[in-house]
This record gives structure tokens, sequence and C-alpha cells, in this order.
């Protein structure tokens, strides 16, 4: 089992530090809050830095499409206390922004260019938003839900 | 006066020293590289994207084609994050624990094979890459007997493995590990104290522990550059907690630790194999697992050490026979992102030791 972050103390020291902007998000890994979309580098960076959680590895970066909204999860990892949390992001399906998370991390770099070739989420501030896997001319976003694989 | 301009030289897709289809676009001063930028892409088969027209089952095969050195690992990742998101995690039999442990670490030897071996072939030692595809070759011989394939064995299967292995593999396994480590010493005699390969990797490409963090190094490459983590010890998936093993970390970061760190771990893996081979009991290899996988609505997130870094999978579960969203983290695609700052203000000959120090495999890079 993942070792896990108390949630309740975290959600309420990223509200009384940054104001309103995160709370906890249920759902079946029970290790995941919900984090405003224009907030999520301040709330990083106070994740990654404060001694109690030393967030410091960036596990992963996904994005997924639910009918309802785009979201895009973090997945964090501390280095020095091997617990886990997983931070989500929604964004509505209109026009998917996020700010980019790259001045923390430089992995961030890769990941959100693949998010932005693949499900179209544009992440602001970014240095080089260009597609890294398709090639630069494709129209379209494959993994979106309305996009059919053919044959 | 003379004059001296820029020069944009192109290593193209096809180029015997990258490591499959990868290009990258160097920017060059004389023969001293001002920039690089990668661009990849060149084999992405969209398996993210096919995930969501396969049922559970019929994705183990994909799996195998990611990282196409280690396919055994690849599967486990991916079957053991199913396994996550069934809740089945601890029904899996004792035999079956033991068999995986053996293809997992079996798969770590054989792609360090190809890591060393094809580092010495950039040095042009091509010697050395004969001396360690001789091993890697036995091994695939294994893994042929495990799953009738030398690459892609398609073995593993949500509750276990797919079928039991008989006496004859256990014995030649034995044989092919008692002489493992004077083999390993071979290599450490013919490549590693070899002056000219350390003349040509000591003190380049240094990567220092900040740096690995921030742009995302796991497995031998975070290892290498003083970081000690391997998640095999510190958070053990299957059965690991039971196996006695050191976990070899490097000081300077440079491309001769990240080299070294092949070599080392393979002796690990090779006393992981034995004691495996000691412990393993009699029983069955398969839970009790139904005809139809259908995971309850949720999410999982699991990695393993895998033999280029930590292969993760984040699986969400819509309830129905196909998973609704794959996401797969390779460690390569995200550790040749820092290609170009670790490339910049080297030579032209270092960078394609840096490319193999990194040992990129394309499946996974472009998946």
């Amino acid at each position: 089992m993942d070792k896990i972050v108390n949630r309740e103390a975290l959600v309420g020291e990223l509200n009384q530090k940054l104001g309103n902007c995160a709370e906890i998000f249920e759902d079946t890994t029970n290790q995941s809050i919900k984090v405003k979309a224009d907030k999520i580098v301040e709330v990083m960076r106070e994740l990654r830095d404060n001694p109690t959680y030393e967030l410091n590895h960036i596990m992963n970066l996904s994005s997924v499409e639910y009918p309802e909204n785009f979201t895009v999860v973090y997945h964090l990892n501390s280095l020095t206390y091997l617990h886990k949390l997983t931070v989500k992001v929604e964004v509505e399906k209109a026009n998917p922004q996020v700010p980019s998370i790259v001045s923390l991390w430089n992995a961030a770099d890769v990941m959100e260019r693949e998010a932005y070739d693949l499900m179209g989420i544009v992440f602001t501030g970014h240095p080089n938003l260009k597609r890294i896997l398709l090639a630069d001319d494709f129209v379209g976003y494959p993994l979106r839900k309305d996009f059919k694989l053919q044959a | 006066m003379l004059k001296t301009q820029e020069l944009a030289l192109n290593m193209g897709p096809v180029h015997p020293s990258t490591h499959g289809v990868y290009r990258c676009v160097l920017t060059l001063d004389g023969e001293y590289i001002q920039k690089a930028v990668n661009h990849i892409g060149y084999l992405h088969r969209g398996l993210e994207k096919l995930a969501e027209s396969r049922t559970y089952n019929q994705f183990i095969p994909y799996t195998d084609r990611l990282d196409y050195c280690s396919g055994l690992a690849n599967e486990l990742a991916y079957v053991m994050a199913v396994e996550k998101l069934l809740g089945i995690e601890e029904e899996i039999p004792e035999r079956a624990q033991y068999l995986r442990v053996i293809c997992a670490e079996l798969q770590r030897l054989a792609s360090h094979g190809i890591c060393v071996g094809s580092f010495a072939l950039d040095i042009a030692g091509s010697t050395g890459f004969f001396y360690s595809f001789r091993e890697r070759d036995r091994v695939l011989e294994l893994i042929t007997r495990i799953g009738g394939n030398r690459l892609t064995p398609n073995y593993m299967r949500m509750g276990g493995v797919a079928w039991d292995l008989d006496e004859d593999f256990f014995k030649e396994l034995k044989q092919l590990m008692d002489e493992f480590p004077a083999y390993l010493d071979e290599y450490d005699g013919l490549l590693t104290g070899n002056e000219i390969l350390q003349t040509r990797s000591i003190g380049v490409a240094p990567v220092s522990k900040e740096m690995a963090l921030s742009y995302g190094f796991t497995g031998p490459n975070l290892r290498a550059c003083g970081v000690d983590s391997d998640l095999r010890r510190d958070e053990p998936y299957g059965i690991y907690d039971r196996f006695k093993f050191d976990v070899p970390v490097c000081k300077n970061g440079d491309t001769f630790d990240r080299f070294c760190m092949r070599i080392r771990e393979m002796r690990e893996s090779v006393k992981i194999i034995q004691q495996a081979l000691k412990d393993i009991p009699e029983g069955p290899v398969m839970a009790k697992v139904p005809k139809v996988i259908k995971p309850p609505v949720g999410e999982v997130f699991h990695r393993i050490e895998n033999a280029k870094g930590h292969l993760g999978f984040h699986l969400v579960s819509d309830g129905s026979t196909k998973p609704y969203r794959t996401r797969i983290y390779s460690p390569t695609f995200v550790m040749l992102g820092a290609f170009p700052e670790m490339a910049k203000g080297t030579h032209i000959m270092d960078a394609v030791l840096i490319l193999a120090s990194i040992d990129i495999v394309l499946g996974e890079v472009d998946r």
C-alpha cells in the first residue's frame, strides 16, 4: 500500500497560505486533491519546498478526458518521506488551459508537450509548446474521445 | 581573418549510433555542440489510444513492444497495475511470485547487456559488443523457453503467470547464474578497466543530484548521480522484500558512472535470481481470476523498477472490459528531454556516448 499524505492537514495549510485553492477529491485512490487551475504553480511550489511534505519528485503527468471536463493528473512522490499525493486540475472542454510547471521541474517540459500533442490541453507559459510525437502539421488530437480510430 | 559560422548537422533517424529511429539536429561550432534539438515520434504507434479499444488481457502483448529489450518486465508492470485495480494483489500464488521475480531479473540482465554492449560499440570497441551479446544470447534462449519468443514473450497474466516452467529450465538457469559472475569479471577487465573507455567517458556530462531530480531521472541514471533510491528496496512490490541485495550508487553522475552502474546492477540481479531459485516453492501459478476482467470504477498508478528506470501505468477504469484511459509513463521519454542540456558544449563524439549512457529504447520513448 502507498504511504499517503494527511490530506485534511495539507488542504488546510494550502488554503491558509495561498487563498482558497485546494480541496480533497474523493476517488478510489484516497490520495487525491483537486486544485484550481490558476493557482497550480504556487501550490506545486509549496508542495515541493515545504519541509513537512517535500514532494520533490514528479512521478507522472497524465491528461484524461471525462465527459464533463479535461483533467490533468499529477502524481507526486517524496524521496525523503516516500509518501504520495495525486493532484488533479479540472479544466473546461471548450478552452483547456493550465499554467505550466516547467519552472519547477524540467521533466514537465516533455510531458506537457505530449499532453498538448495528444490531448490538446494548452499549457500557458511553456517555453516550447510544439507537437512532440506526431508530425508538426498533424490536425486533431488523437486521445480525445471524438477522434475515431480508422479500421 | 578566417570567418567561421555555425553548422546545422542532422543526426538522422537512420544512424548506427542513435539506438533506434531518433533524430537530433545539432548546431555546431567547429566540432563543439552549441545546441541540440530532439525530434522523436518516428516509432509512435499510438499504443495509448489502441488500449482504449482492447480488453485488459488483449493489451498485454502490446506492453511487450514498449521497451522491446525488456518485454517481461513491461508486462509485469501492466499486470500488477490491473491487479491493483481489481484488488487481487494478495491472492497471487507464491510460485507465481517467484517466477515473476526470476523473469524480471532475467530481463534486467538482458537489457543491461544491450547497454553495456552498445556502449562499447559506440566507442568502436566492437569486441566488447560481442562479449556482452554472447551472454545476452544465452539469456534470450532462456526467455524463449519461457514464452516462445526471444523479445516478446507474452507470459504474464492477471493473477499469476501463464504456465509453469519445467525442470530443464531451472537446471539451465542455475548453470547460467553460476557462470555469470565470471563473465561480469570479463566485462570489467575488458571494458570498465579499459583506459580508452575511461578517457572517453570520465568527466563527460556530469549530472548533479538537483539536475537529475529536476529532469525526472529514475533508475540507474539517478543512482549514478548519488541519489540512493531503488523501488525494489524502498517500496517493494511483489515479494522483493524477501531478497537480500545491495543497491549500487555512484558519486559523479558522469558517463562512466552511468556505464558502471549497469555492470554492478547485473551482479545484484544474479544474486536475486540465485536466491529465488533456492526458495521457489511448488504450487499453482495462477490465482482464481474471472474469465472476463471487469475492474470496478476507479484509477490506479503503479510503477516498477525496470532496467531503464521507473515504468509506470496510470489506468482509469469505467467499469467495462476495456480501459477508459491507459497512460504509460516511460522513463526514457523523460530522460531524453535532458539530452540537449547534457550535450551542450560537448564534442560530437561525446554526445554519441552520452546518448548511449542514458540508454534509450525508441519503442518506449515513442510508444
